[in-house]
């Protein structure tokens, strides 16, 4: 519950911070419509749609309405998955405004104990410092490997907990060792002729849990002919406090970011996760107001680029022999790879050059998996309902291979070919390391 | 504000599910796509059947509360604003196709259906609906019936009216009435079908729909032709019809709304000709492909720069979504977007376009010009601030002076998006006085407690005329 002070103080902020030319620019046409998940899954709820969002923002704003708990409703069940932008002819940047208005309400609202608990450990216990990142994914190593995880599996320990935890328990990477985790290259060479010189942002999940995809990019980036430098001061994007309303850590991230990378004198910044990929181009938003810092996040965010964008750009699909046993593949876009960084094409393009599959493209890709940050864990309930639609796109497809570009994305897929029962048959894969198994085979 | 009993009978009807009366869920139906109009309404009605919106207005009629029919709020004319309150009614669960009829080549739909999902379905068996509004995706198919929608196929095949063939709809007193049939002739009495497409809401609210439908054509051919001068475009347009070919679409964008829209789409259009038409035709092949080299002969002989012709359906597609993109585009310009849609015979295209040019210069306003150049239908679209007051008295004044030279070329004050509530002040310069009173005759006999979608259409006060210096 929203007490009426904490309403009011949300009101006055709302006023002073809200970019009210931003609102303005909504004109109302409803482009947006077809595009956005919620409104779709909410059955044509207006309130659940982009639309809707920005007129109650506005109303906020302009005082017709008070921020009541159905108002923060409408917010939370939005997935953030910004496919409402490039359909909107207007330009209206619709992620900035919620992010903004998560920021206001979170920073005005008092959290229930557990909650705030729960934020501090995540936010800033965690998320910022690799080492304990590095611990946790350890632990659960240690859960993975000393057979405690046959043990609690054995003794149904998992059907305390909620279904989705559960399954999600089931569908986690076997995660490295931590001396994996410790010993990071921090620079290759190009292999053959190098072609660019690279820095490679390795991010805070995808250089522990998934340290394996790291792996892969880095190799196939040496392959495609570039020189990679992976600063070690680097850290996580911040991407996940950006859009829970923690912004001020996500600045302080993004300016330890900046610095690590800034003098590298590097053509391009790698990111091999559509999720943090989108957040790290808009650093130069993030630090609009900052006088100190925005020039230097503007050319930051000119030099990041997804892996598949630079592959294609360099050739590599032409210049590598990519190869697979037969099979069906299909592709799950990253909603902010996609919707965000504007990479749409070049996934697909070198998912199509690998000689023995067949790329069968799903009925609305595009469309968001529910994965969303911690939305699948916070919004359960909305999010099995967005999976449960992706899984039957899929399984028309009858692909035993779905490939993603955003580590969310792709323990989404699995959590839902899962929960489908189709484990044995279909797998999630990340492009690059399905891109990684093609050369070795090729 | 409703009182509890008609809240709890609202509730009995449609259950608690299908009814909100929360401040955020009237909030989000308070508006529409019309700049410069917001209202809350008291409440929010979703029935599921038709049984469902009789009841409701049979209630709604008994306590004189107003009803706003809303599709998905894409109006342009404050038409589904509910600027008297009441309740919006949805169509949200009212959305089926009921059946494809392939021997009377019909169609019948419930009203909330989206209007591209009923085009996409007729054509996978070989049929087509022509009408083709620029929001299709988004719109419902009992709005464009209300409205009485165009598109950019209005010119060859006409508009929404033109395929209307059989109406359900609960009347004011909550009777509920059958009109026409899947009939090429029908003349028992009055055309009420007629009557109710373009209502707006006003005369009751269609629960189902009868669409005749025709074969898709065989073949399509999409061009765009570039022009350095305004004039010369125009003047494209009227030769091409007056040479007898009628093409299915002909498109007009200037050079402002050019550009807008090239940086929303990013699909190559030229941003530094003045003009470009896209036009295409569909048919026959042989036809088609006669068609577009006289179309291309024409526009070179009236000083076209370029003729392309498009390579694939992918291109051409692109092209028409670009072009559906123009008003929305055109917000990236300045923060309120204002959007007529003055209409005048085609052979009156030029001079329009022309006045429309003085009256911008005139009023030192940034107005984009496209439409449907092809039937005389243009979208004059005003970029501007509505917080800036002293430039809205002259946007006002430059519409006003648009629509008096539309009606003085024998035009209309709206071709496709309705009067509603923002047009209705200068319904009466269009129909004059008798006009007026002949149709507020016939929504008094519908409707003699004024529950439908009041303050659309009629105006309390007419807007004075303006007298123009020119």
């Amino acid at each position: 519950m929203t007490t009426v002070e904490e309403q009011a103080k949300i009101q006055e902020q709302f006023k002073a911070r809200m970019d009210e030319n931003e609102l303005l620019n909504c004109m109302r046409c409803g482009f947006c419509l077809p595009s956005c998940p919620t409104y779709i899954e909410s059955g044509f709820k207006e309130s659940h749609s982009p639309r809707g969002r920005i007129a109650l923002m506005k109303a906020v704003v302009d005082g017709l309405f008070e921020p009541d708990d159905d108002f923060e409703r409408s917010l939370d069940l939005c997935l953030g998955c910004r496919a409402c932008e490039p359909v909107c002819p207007s330009g209206v940047n619709y992620g900035h405004l919620l992010e903004e208005a998560r920021d206001i309400i979170n920073q005005n609202k008092k959290h229930s104990l557990p909650a705030r608990v729960v934020r501090k450990t995540v936010f800033e216990g965690l998320f910022p410092h690799q080492n304990r990142m590095r611990s946790l994914t350890g632990l659960l190593g240690f859960y993975q490997r000393s057979g405690l995880q046959t043990f609690a599996r054995r003794i149904h320990f998992l059907g305390l907990l909620p279904e989705n935890l559960a399954t999600m328990e089931k569908v986690l990477p076997k995660v490295p060792t931590m001396k994996e985790m410790k010993n990071r290259p921090e620079h290759l060479p190009a292999l053959g002729q190098q072609v660019h010189r690279v820095a490679f942002f390795s991010g805070c999940l995808m250089d522990t849990m998934f340290l394996k995809t790291n792996d892969a990019t880095m190799k196939l980036l040496q392959l495609a002919g570039c020189e990679i430098v992976n600063p070690p001061s680097q850290t996580c994007c911040g991407a996940l406090h950006g859009h829970s309303g923690e912004k001020s850590s996500a600045k302080e991230l993004a300016k330890r970011n900046i610095a690590a990378f800034e003098d590298l004198q590097v053509d391009f910044i790698i990111t091999n996760a559509g999720g943090c990929g989108a957040f790290l181009i808009e650093y130069d938003h993030l630090l609009k107001d900052d006088v100190e810092w925005k020039d230097r996040a503007k050319r930051f965010t000119e030099k990041i680029k997804d892996i598949s964008e630079i592959l294609v750009a360099v050739g590599f699909h032409e210049k590598v022999k990519l190869e697979l046993p037969p099979q069906v593949i299909t592709y799950q876009d990253s909603c902010h790879l996609k919707n965000v960084m504007k990479t749409e094409s070049a996934p697909r393009i070198l998912l199509q050059s690998i000689q023995g599959v067949k790329y069968q493209e799903m009925k609305d890709a595009g469309r968001c998996c529910g994965s969303a940050g911690i939305y699948n864990i916070i919004e359960s309930e909305s999010s099995m309902v967005m999976l449960d639609y992706k899984m039957t796109q899929v399984r028309a497809t009858q692909a035993t291979a779905i490939v993603t570009a955003n580590p969310g994305c792709l323990l989404q897929m699995q959590l839902g070919i899962e929960k489908e029962g189709l484990s044995s048959k279909m797998r999630g894969v990340h492009i690059v390391d399905l891109l990684l198994e093609a050369v070795k085979q090729g | 504000m409703l009182s509890n009993e008609v809240k709890q009978k609202l509730i009995n009807i449609v259950t608690e599910e299908n009814f909100a009366d929360s401040k955020t869920e009237r909030l989000v139906y308070s508006y529409d796509a019309t700049p410069n109009f917001q209202s809350l309404p008291d409440a929010v009605v979703s029935p599921r059947n038709t049984i469902e919106v009789s009841e409701i207005v049979k209630l709604c009629n008994e306590h004189k509360v107003p009803i706003v029919p809303r599709g998905s709020g894409t109006n342009l004319c404050a038409g589904t604003c509910p600027t008297q309150g009441g309740i919006v009614l949805l169509f949200k669960h009212m959305n089926k196709i009921l059946e494809i009829d392939e021997e009377n080549l019909t169609v019948t739909v419930q009203p909330g259906l989206i209007t591209l999902d009923l085009i996409n379905a007729v054509e996978e068996k070989g049929l087509f609906y022509p009408p083709d509004p620029s929001s299709m995706k988004i719109s419902t198919i009992g709005g464009n019936i209300n409205e009485n929608s165009g598109g950019l196929r209005g010119l060859k095949y006409g508009v929404t009216r033109d395929y209307v063939i059989a109406l359900e709809a609960v009347l004011p007193n909550g009777d509920l009435i059958r009109t026409g049939g899947k009939l090429a002739k029908d003349v028992a009495g009055y055309d009420l079908t007629r009557l109710l497409v373009g209502s707006e809401g006003t005369l009751g609210i269609i629960t189902e729909a009868t669409l005749k439908l025709i074969p898709i054509p065989e073949a399509r051919k999409t061009m765009l032709v570039h022009y350095h001068d305004l004039a010369a475009a125009a003047k494209s347009v009227s030769k091409i019809i007056a040479n007898k070919i009628i093409p299915a679409t002909l498109e007009f964008l200037d050079q402002p709304t050019l550009k807008v829209v090239e940086d929303f789409a990013r699909i190559g259009l030229p941003t530094d000709v003045e003009a470009v038409l896209l036009i295409e035709q569909d048919g026959p092949l042989e036809v088609v492909e006669r068609d577009i080299k006289k179309i291309a002969e024409i526009c070179q002989q009236e000083q076209a720069v370029s003729v392309k012709i498009a390579a694939s359906e992918t291109e051409a597609d692109a092209l028409r979504t670009a072009r559906r993109a123009a008003l929305s585009a055109v917000a990236r310009l300045a923060p309120t977007t204002i959007l007529e849609d003055a209409t005048v015979p085609r052979s009156e295209i030029a001079n329009m376009v022309k006045a429309i040019n003085e009256i911008t210069e005139k009023y030192q306003l940034t107005i984009c010009t496209f439409g449907h150049a092809g039937d005389g239908n243009l979208h004059p679209t005003c970029a501007t601030d509505s917080r800036n007051h002293e430039e809205m008295e002259r946007v006002e004044k430059a519409f006003a002076e648009i629509f008096e030279k539309a009606i003085e070329l024998g035009g209309t004050i709206t071709g496709e998006h309705g009067v509603g509530e923002m047009k209705a002040p200068y319904l009466e310069w269009k129909l004059k006085k008798e006009g007026i009173a002949a149709m507020k005759a016939i929504k008094q006999a519908f409707d003699p407690n004024n529950i439908m979608n009041p303050g659309k259409v009629f105006a309390k006060e007419t807007r004075k005329r303006v007298v123009v210096a020119r």
